[in-house]
């Protein structure tokens, strides 16, 4: 068993500088890596790309970061939940690149899976395309979106052991799969650290060798966006 | 005229015996309410689940158990939680079979606008472009106008494009349309609504062909 686990999130965060460029998992505020996050924040880099499929809300995920200005460039599908995002983005703070989600998914598995770039239809003839290769494939256009290239990638897991082995839960999974491995150095943050070979490896849904480093997360807020009910009859 | 509600229900008319839906956040997300009991229906959220079922009851909401418009849901028996790259797989694979969503815009060659207003609202396409680049069978929910009381079935769209000659068929408050070589066909009528005044509410060609039938709900 090659050992991935680190004691401490500053030890998992070790080797990051100002101008890195950072994938985080998660939708919304499921899944993401708040340990990761929290350390990030305290660090104070800064000059930050993060490729995120949403920006956090004001006081909670990557808002944080926002907030300290830290991040220079966001890369995400959707960014609606964030004042302080919209502000500094109207601004000319923040550099911002909306991309399709399913194209953000296959750009982060793609640099995971070392295809350097791929084909996808979403968003030909719009201004996602602009300044893109485009080609035809059995009569259906298609727009060229390349891997991206990133130095770190934080995912968090609910399950994981000391091999690295990662298991998701529910919605919680969403991104953090598509990006381990996808970066130089996958940091993984879990909720349960178990033993190595209590984990069914018929279970296992992110294999050790996509992750370098893994972490007990000491404290998860789990924060709920959107709280919806129904009554009980 | 038909209210949000009204819109779900007779798009739910369409959802068949087997299919994988898809809904948009808005409206779309009221069609599950309506479809009819008699039918299996699995609906797929793109952020990683399939078999979605109602809100959670009080008390029982799971953080890691989210829809695409971030609220907390249920699954029914039979579901699945995927990661983000296999959801879009199911989408751009076609292997789901309907998409309900919401528009801005949409012009009668079938383009649909649905993601940003230049200078006002930037929040981003979510899953709507890759959605609407690969699904087969696209139904738009919508306003026949918008609040200013402008068309929203035009020549051409006016505001950045989502996807381009996508839409098929479009279900407002005033009619059930279908999108031609030609223009937007006219196939029914909304409750006490004229076809006059549909035409008047239609900035895009209206095709109309014989009597148009009132919406059965």
């Amino acid at each position: 068993m090659i050992n991935k686990k680190v004691d401490s999130v500053e030890e998992a965060v070790k080797g990051i500088t100002d101008n890195m460029t950072f994938m985080l998992g998660g939708f919304g505020l499921s899944g993401i890596p708040e340990n990761a996050i929290a350390a990030l924040v305290k660090s104070k880099v800064k000059g930050l790309t993060c490729i995120s499929n949403n920006a956090g809300v004001d006081d909670f995920g990557l808002g944080l970061l926002l907030h300290q200005h830290q991040i220079k460039k966001m890369v995400s599908s959707y960014v609606g939940e964030n004042d302080e995002f919209e502000r500094q983005m109207l601004s000319g703070e923040l550099d911002v690149e909306l991309i399709p989600q399913g194209t953000l998914a296959e750009r982060c598995r793609a640099a995971q899976a070392g295809f350097p770039a791929i084909y996808t239809p979403a968003g030909y003839g719009t201004e996602v395309a602009e300044g893109k290769e485009t080609r035809e494939f059995d009569g259906k256009m298609y727009v060229l979106e390349h891997a991206f290239k990133a130095d770190f990638a934080f995912v968090k897991a609910w399950k994981g052991d000391a091999a690295g082995n990662l298991i998701f839960k529910g919605t919680a999974r969403n991104f953090n799969p598509c990006m381990a491995g996808a970066a130089k150095i996958t940091v993984a943050e879990v909720e349960e650290l178990v033993p190595v070979g209590t984990l069914d490896p018929n279970q296992i849904h992110i294999p050790g060798i996509f992750v370098q480093r893994i972490f007990k997360g000491a404290h998860y807020e789990k924060r709920i966006e959107q709280r919806t009910v129904r009554t009980r009859e | 005229m038909l209210d949000k509600t009204g819109i779900a229900k007779r798009i739910a008319k369409e959802v068949q015996d087997g299919y994988y839906v898809n809904l948009g956040i808005g409206i779309p997300t009221l069609v599950a309410n309506y479809v009819r009991e008699d039918i299996e229906v699995e609906f797929q959220s793109e952020n990683g689940v399939l078999g979605m079922g109602p809100f959670p009851f009080e008390g029982e909401e799971d953080a890691d158990i989210i829809n695409a418009g971030k609220q907390t849901i249920t699954t029914l028996p039979g579901a699945s939680f995927f990661d983000s790259a296999t959801s879009f797989s199911m989408i751009r694979g076609q292997h789901v079979d309907l998409t309900i969503l919401g528009a801005m815009e949409v012009a009668e060659n079938g383009d649909i606008a649905n993601w940003k207003i230049p200078g006002k609202m930037v929040k981003g396409m979510g899953g709507a472009m890759d959605l609407v680049a690969s699904a087969e069978n696209i139904i738009v929910a919508m306003m026949h106008t918008n609040r200013a009381g402008a068309s929203k079935l035009l020549k051409k769209c006016s505001l950045p494009l989502t996807g381009v000659g996508c839409v098929k068929k479009i279900v407002t408050n005033l009619a059930v349309l279908e999108v031609t070589d030609k223009g937007f066909k006219l196939l029914e009528r909304a409750p006490g609504v004229t076809v006059e005044d549909i035409q008047k509410a239609t900035e895009g060609t209206l095709i109309i062909e014989g009597d148009i039938p009132e919406m059965n709900l």
